[in-house]
């Protein structure tokens, strides 16, 4: 490989990611970090100019009033490419929360092995929502009536994805309105790849409103029904104790890195892993255990659900590799690299592909299957136990940092009230009066082009100096979570005083962490709880809120930003726009990227703009949250009204020694 | 909650709920499971665990599941690092505080002790209207504190809680900084007429041992009621709460969230913490925040100030020391101003300037003879009281004359004959609200702390006690209240007020001979005062914030069920407030005369009740009765087998020939609900003409409580004359005979009455 001076400070915001970096220069291997640092991005496709739809093409538009082979012009060719990326996007999530379903299914069907619904409660809201019977029916008829309902959603093909109906009141009307109703999961998916054949739509608002169509499938459909049932099968998150980073990984136990994005498999191999055989079997091969951890999506799933810790986000794939200390890295779907079946070849680690959907040549692949999961499960382990005497030398970072995990918006709500008061109260007060400035969600993944975790960590602490409350999702949350902002503690010290007010009076981080990037439609729940409880306007674009993605790079990233657009949302996206055009040299090639901006805001009161300085990103972000509170008739926020409450001065004169502490907390006790 | 507020009250939970698992278990080994378990004169059972959860505890046995959803709700301690949150688990354990507290409770109980043995302690109990000895001797209000408050009480205090003339309750728990500290607050509390329970102490000294040391009066007539020196006590006041919710919100037991925020949005509540907060009371004050109401306290602990589950700050401290003021009297002024604030308790205070502390927490004072300076009527003289309307030009307003003598030269606890003569004037006032007004003078003087006032007209009586005395208080100031009170509460219709006192025989004689032509005019004038005489009734909506559905409809002939607001009332109060609770329902087309349908009644009842009632017979407890609130003075209760309706009155605990007592019915008959042949009613409709009029009137009566009987002996009789039978009111009978239906039917036979020979009720 070409030798060029990497700085891994450079590379990484993360202090374990800049030990594996130069771990990986003395061992002479490249990662997605020096690749990138390699390989520049293509100018023309990276505004969206190159139309590769045809075998009349590919054509590359560079000049003013240049057109495609077909004519073609680049605002189209723009549209089309987004909404491609953005079906994939949609696909990805949605078959996600197909294969939910259909283990829903199977297990109300007692056809799975291993499998039980957790969230009964949750099962019975959802359903009686819907309007399936539910007094006096077992959970399993409930749960085989939702599967059924859900599964049709996928290939329904006229009326309503009926999720939809999950959104506030206003907001459905506006879908109605503009036309962008989902009709089915499938069907609007299609349909864009459709409509983007050589000679279909060649509108580009038209092919526009299409994509918010097929975005909004995902954010209110696919994904939704990805969420919920996750939720009902392996229970709905609640705070837990958790540790991030590549710190977690153990030297004397067998390490297994789950990485993927679907929870079915990965919560079996969580289960089989506490299997008194499996430890056995472990033993015998000379570890402690099994050690699991986590990587990207796979980790936030069984990390806000069992505590199972983290080892990383996106980038962090390739170095648990280079630890040298993971017998086996099993992944199932989405944004697995084809790089690591390379890079393990330099070690013991066995690369274990399961779905039937991924296969990565090179790799192990042993499939797995819900009707016998465990015994899958199991397998996998004793695959990755077996491999522990390969092991080499190890070099474990000594990273690792809590947090607390757990925030779906039912704990949310709980956590705001209890059993018996849970509401939204709370959160929207502290809005109005101006404790809180507003919502930030920041979330997506890492993307090697920038500084890993930087941009992100940087902006998150930017807004909650700034009393912005932020949730979190994906890799974004796994950058804050090893950074500490994942903590209470965070929430005394890393914020503005009215935040930290709510903080402590709730126990909260500043940074909630609402699970993986399929939970995205977790944060348009709390948007629309929010609106429900009243105080913040009727529907969600009119809430002080801010959605950004400052590390984005999947497809996935940009069907969320779609939806959340078309729920009302401001998206800023870090980087350059993938439509951006080269409006300093081509007249208009710019259309698409400001009609995302101003054409969206006008039609849906979101909008989606792409920024790449990070003080820009929180800056816009405020200026569109202090926006909104004016809108709203609220109090402009004025930081300089809170802070008085809290523990401190009890905690100091509890400090006294005990006379002087009685005087002073309770006075001169009189005597008559 | 701070992490410190929340690992103190979950621990305090812990121990609580311990503690009564503990307490419960010996009982039901000592006593059996099936043993009895109440508290005194409620159907709602032990009311907080009946609201919070359903269960209707009845036995010892029936307390099991109870502390099993308790211990459910309890969490462990926040950890010192790395917390997960605590605000939702805190609030649980608060819940689970009650819920152990109110078990405990009931378990002492059937120990007999509760309500807490106070050895020579009296309570200021009884009714407004107790007569100034009723209280001696009387063993059910001696030695003991008072325990939970019964219904009878809770609806007698429903309407002024309703009309603002109560505008919220506090529950001190604690001890304060020293006995006068203690007295200064309470009096600023009852000085606001805000409702006052006590309980709790530090390291064993309670409040109630500083107030009951300064010989401050404590009960229901002086609104500040003794619970119990302990925390645990505290629990009545949000059994008292729970009750409101569902006895004025109509709402159901087991509707937790909603009783929890129908007491958030409509009952103005807070705790006041004096002295150290223990775990206990931080575990109390985290159940009690789950009602919304908030906890100040005059120590140091850290504040909640982010709003939400209540409506304003959670928790607020007032250190006592660092309040400002020159003396107690202002740092408790401070200190109840703060926790007015944080409650958001609407409170109007009138500047009375007598020498004696004046609110309406004292209408209820009783001044015994042995603390008597003197009295004005009673059994060795005479006092009167009249109002008149006169021109704007007669009136010098804030004028107060006294003619004759002061009571100076009269010997201790002797008499004499005295006459307040009102003379109002203004441009909205009307010869109608002249009663209106006279009427409000047993209130306004009743205000004064250490002045009694009984009766009304010619048969008032005044005592004003050697304290008042002590302090001042002398006969100029009868005017002077009555002065500011109509100026305030009436500015709307009166512009100019003057009083003269009259002591002096001979100007004495001639006023009264002047008030008893006009007694006797204003008799005739409401005599003549018909539903059939004037084009509209008027709504009353009053309790709506309480009783979101109920409407009350009044006519001349009919008044409203809590019997404190008739025609002339309303009228007046339009006139005062053209936009309030009265307004005039045009009657339009009459449907039906012998009902009492008219289309103007229909349609105010549909839109009144936002749709829950249809129609309203005016006279008929048979078909569309008209609903009710929870404040009524008695329930009509049809009795199928007699042919005829039953009259409880809300002063009479006992068993009724309906096999259920007041309290009991009374949750049939409120919460708006339109009930047939279930009526809550004012007492003095049963005198009406109209009473049931289409179900064939006050014949129909079978059945009365012998208090109704006995206090309105010359009403009644009356009405027997009118109804053409001058025994009747001997052939009804009452709890001192009759409390099952057989033993009804024979008394019937007995006593031949007339129902039993009348046409089928149905």
């Amino acid at each position: 490989m070409a030798k060029k001076d990497y700085r891994p400070e450079d590379l990484s915001a993360d202090p374990a990611a800049q030990q594996m970096l130069i771990r990986a220069e003395e061992l002479g291997l490249s990662t997605a970090f020096t690749r990138a640092a390699e390989l520049s991005p293509c100018n023309i496709g990276s505004a969206g100019m190159c139309c590769k739809l045809c075998g009349m093409g590919p054509c590359r538009l560079t000049k003013d009033g240049q057109t495609g082979i077909c004519g073609a012009t680049i605002d189209t060719i723009q549209a089309r490419n987004l909404i491609r990326a953005i079906a994939a996007g949609s696909a990805a999530h949605s078959d996600h929360g197909r294969d939910m379903a259909f283990t829903l299914k199977a297990v109300a069907n007692d056809q799975t092995e291993g499998y039980i619904i957790r969230d009964v409660a949750k099962l019975r809201r959802l359903a009686q929502f819907y309007g399936i019977p539910i007094e006096g029916r077992h959970p399993k008829e409930i749960a085989n009536d939702l599967a059924d309902l859900y599964i049709a959603q996928f290939g329904q093909q006229r009326g309503e994805v009926v999720l939809t109906k999950r959104a506030p009141a206003k907001r459905q009307k506006l879908w109605r309105e503009r036309g962008v109703v989902p009709r089915g999961i499938d069907r609007e998916v299609v349909e864009a790849l459709h409509r983007t054949h050589i000679g279909d739509d060649q509108d580009p608002e038209h092919i526009l409103q299409h994509a918010i169509r097929t975005a909004l499938a995902d954010g209110w459909g696919g994904s939704l029904i990805a969420s919920d049932v996750s939720d009902i099968l392996f229970g709905t998150p609640a705070p837990i104790l958790g540790q991030a980073n590549l710190g977690v990984l153990k030297e004397d136990m067998v390490n297994v890195v789950v990485h993927g994005h679907e929870p079915t498999l990965s919560e079996m191999i969580v289960a089989a892993s506490q299997d008194p055989e499996i430890i056995a079997y472990a033993q015998a091969a000379g570890a402690k255990g099994v050690n699991l951890a986590g990587i990207c999506c796979t980790a936030n799933e069984i990390l806000s659900r069992q505590g199972i810790p983290a080892a990383g986000n996106f980038l962090h794939q390739e170095l648990a590799i280079l630890t040298g200390a993971v017998e086996a890295m099993v992944v199932d779907v989405q944004c697995v690299m084809q790089a690591l079946v390379m890079l393990a070849e330099n070690f013991h680690t066995k690369i274990i592909t399961t779905s039937p959907k991924v296969r990565i040549k090179g790799a192990t692949h042993i499939e797995f299957d819900e009707h016998r999961a465990l015994t899958v499960a199991k397998q996998i382990l004793k695959t990755a136990i077996d491999n522990f005497q390969n092991r080499g030398k190890v070099h474990i970072p000594q990273v690792k940092e809590t947090l607390v995990p757990g925030f779906s918006h039912e704990y949310i709500n709980y956590m705001l009230g209890g059993s018996y008061r849970g509401s939204f109260r709370p959160l929207n007060d502290a809005i109005m009066a101006g404790r809180i400035r507003g919502v930030a969600a920041i979330v997506g993944c890492n993307n090697p082009r920038s500084k890993q975790d930087w941009l992100h960590t940087y902006v998150t602490q930017s807004l909650l100096l700034q009393d912005v409350l932020v949730v979190e999702t994906g890799c974004g949350a796994l950058a804050s979570a090893k950074l500490g902002l994942m903590l209470g503690e965070a929430g005394l010290e890393k914020v503005g005083p009215g935040l930290r007010e709510v903080c402590e009076a709730i126990g909260i981080p500043p940074v909630l962490h609402m699970g993986s990037c399929v939970d995205n439609t977790r944060i348009l729940t709390v948007l629309t709880q929010m609106v429900e409880e009243g105080g913040l306007g009727d529907d969600i674009n009119m809430v002080p809120a801010v959605g950004l993605a400052p590390e984005w790079m999947s497809e996935k990233a940009l069907a969320i930003a779609t939806y959340c657009v078309a729920s009302g949302a401001y998206v800023i996206f870090g980087g350059a726009s993938p439509v951006g055009g080269m409006p300093d040299r081509v007249e208009d090639s710019d259309l698409v990227l400001r009609y995302l901006s101003e054409g969206w805001e006008r039609l849906y009161g979101g909008k989606l703009e792409f920024v790449e300085d990070a003080d820009e990103m929180s800056r816009r972000g405020l200026e569109h949250i202090d926006k909104k509170r004016a809108a709203l008739g609220l109090p402009a926020y004025d930081p300089k009204r809170f802070g008085r409450s809290g523990d401190a001065r009890i905690l100091a004169l509890e400090a006294l020694p005990l006379r002087e502490r009685r005087a002073a907390l309770y006075g001169q006790p009189s005597k008559n | 909650m701070s992490r410190y507020i929340a690992t103190r009250a979950i621990r305090g939970a812990n121990a609580l709920v311990t503690e009564a698992e503990y307490m419960l278990a010996k009982a039901l080994a000592e006593k059996g499971p099936d043993t009895p378990v109440a508290f005194p004169n409620t159907a709602y059972y032990l009311p907080v665990i009946y609201g919070m959860t359903g269960i209707a505890v009845q036995k010892l046995g029936d307390l099991k599941p109870v502390l099993r959803h308790a211990r459910s709700l309890l969490h462990p301690l926040p950890a010192p690092r790395h917390w997960t949150p605590y605000l939702g688990e805190t609030l649980d354990c608060g819940m689970a505080t009650l819920l152990a507290a109110e078990a405990i409770e009931a378990i002492r109980f059937v120990y007999g002790l509760q309500p807490e043995p106070m050895p020579g302690f009296r309570l200021a109990g009884g009714t407004a209207f107790t007569s100034p000895d009723a209280g001696d001797g009387r063993e059910a209000t001696d030695g003991h504190l008072n325990g939970p408050i019964d219904d009878i009480q809770l609806r007698s205090w429903g309407i002024q809680l309703v009309d603002g003339r109560m505008p919220g309750f506090a529950a001190i728990v604690g001890c304060a900084k020293s006995n006068e500290v203690a007295v200064e607050i309470v009096r600023q509390l009852q000085r606001r007429n805000i409702l006052t329970f006590l309980s709790g102490n530090v390291n064993g000294r309670s409040i109630i041992h500083q107030l009951i040391e300064e010989g401050v009066e404590l009960g229901y007539d002086t609104y500040t009621v003794p619970f119990g020196t302990d925390t645990i006590s505290a629990i009545y006041a949000l059994g008292f709460a729970t009750r409101s919710a569902l006895t004025f919100g109509g709402l159901k037991p087991g509707q937790a969230r909603e009783i929890l925020l129908y007491n958030r949005e409509r009952v103005f509540a807070f705790v006041l913490a004096l002295g150290e907060v223990d775990d206990l009371k931080y575990a109390a004050a985290a159940g009690a925040i789950n009602f919304g109401f908030p906890v100040i306290a005059d120590t140091v602990i850290p504040e909640i100030l982010p709003t939400g589950i209540t409506r304003y700050e959670h928790v607020v401290s007032m250190p006592w020391n660092e309040i400002e003021g020159k003396d107690d009297r202002e740092k408790a002024e401070r200190l109840v101003q703060k926790c007015i604030e944080v409650r958001g308790v609407k409170v109007k205070v009138v500047d009375v300037p007598v020498p004696v502390p004046y609110g309406s927490a004292f209408e209820g004072e009783v001044v015994r003879k042995a603390d008597m300076r003197v009295e004005f009527g009673g059994k060795y003289s005479r006092a009167f009281e009249y109002l008149r309307m006169v021109d704007m030009d007669e009136v010098v307003d804030g004028k107060v004359e006294l003619v004759g003598p002061d009571f100076d030269h009269i010997p201790p606890q002797g008499h004499m004959d005295m006459g307040i003569v009102v003379e109002v004037a203004g441009r909205q006032m009307q010869k109608d609200f002249e009663p209106v007004l006279e009427r409000q003078i047993h209130y306004f003087i009743n205000g004064a702390s250490g002045v009694q006032h009984i009766g009304q007209r010619d048969i008032a009586w005044i005592r004003i006690s050697k304290a008042a005395a002590d302090k001042g208080f002398r006969l100029e100031h009868l005017g002077k209240i009555l002065h500011a009170r109509f100026k305030n509460d009436f500015g709307a219709i009166v512009d100019k007020v003057q009083v003269t006192i009259y002591t002096d025989p001979e100007p004495f004689h001639y006023w009264l001979a002047k008030a008893r032509e006009a007694y006797d005019y204003r008799n005739r004038r409401l005599a003549d005062l018909t539903d059939e005489k004037v084009e509209e009734f008027y709504s009353c909506t009053l309790c709506q914030s309480f009783a979101p559905n109920h409407v009350c409809i009044v006519s001349p002939e009919r008044l409203g069920l809590c019997g404190a607001y008739n025609w002339l009332d309303c009228k007046a109060s339009f006139s005062i407030n053209p936009t309030g609770p009265n307004q005039p329902i045009k009657l339009g087309r009459l449907l039906d005369p012998v009902k009492g349908y008219w289309e103007g009644t229909n349609e105010y009842a549909r839109i009144g009740s936002h749709g829950a009632v249809e129609k309203v017979a005016m006279y008929s407890i048979m078909e569309n009765p008209m609903t009710a609130c929870g404040c009524f003075e008695c329930i009509v209760m049809l009795i199928p087998e007699a042919n005829g309706v039953m009259v409880v009155s809300r002063e009479d605990p006992s068993m009724t020939p309906a096999g259920m007592t007041f309290s009991t019915l009374a949750g049939i008959a409120g919460g708006g609900l339109q009930t047939p042949g279930v009526m809550g009613v004012g007492k003095y409709y049963l005198l009406s003409p109209k009473f049931i009029a289409a179900d064939g009137g006050f014949k129909r009566v079978v059945w009365m409580s012998s208090f109704l009987k006995e206090t309105m002996v010359a009403e009644l009789k009356a009405v027997a004359e009118r109804e053409g039978d001058p025994d009747l009111i001997e052939r009804i009978a009452d709890e001192r005979y009759v409390t099952t239906v057989d033993e009804l039917l024979v008394w019937l036979e007995e006593h031949n009455h007339p129902a039993l020979t009348m046409p089928p009720i149905f």
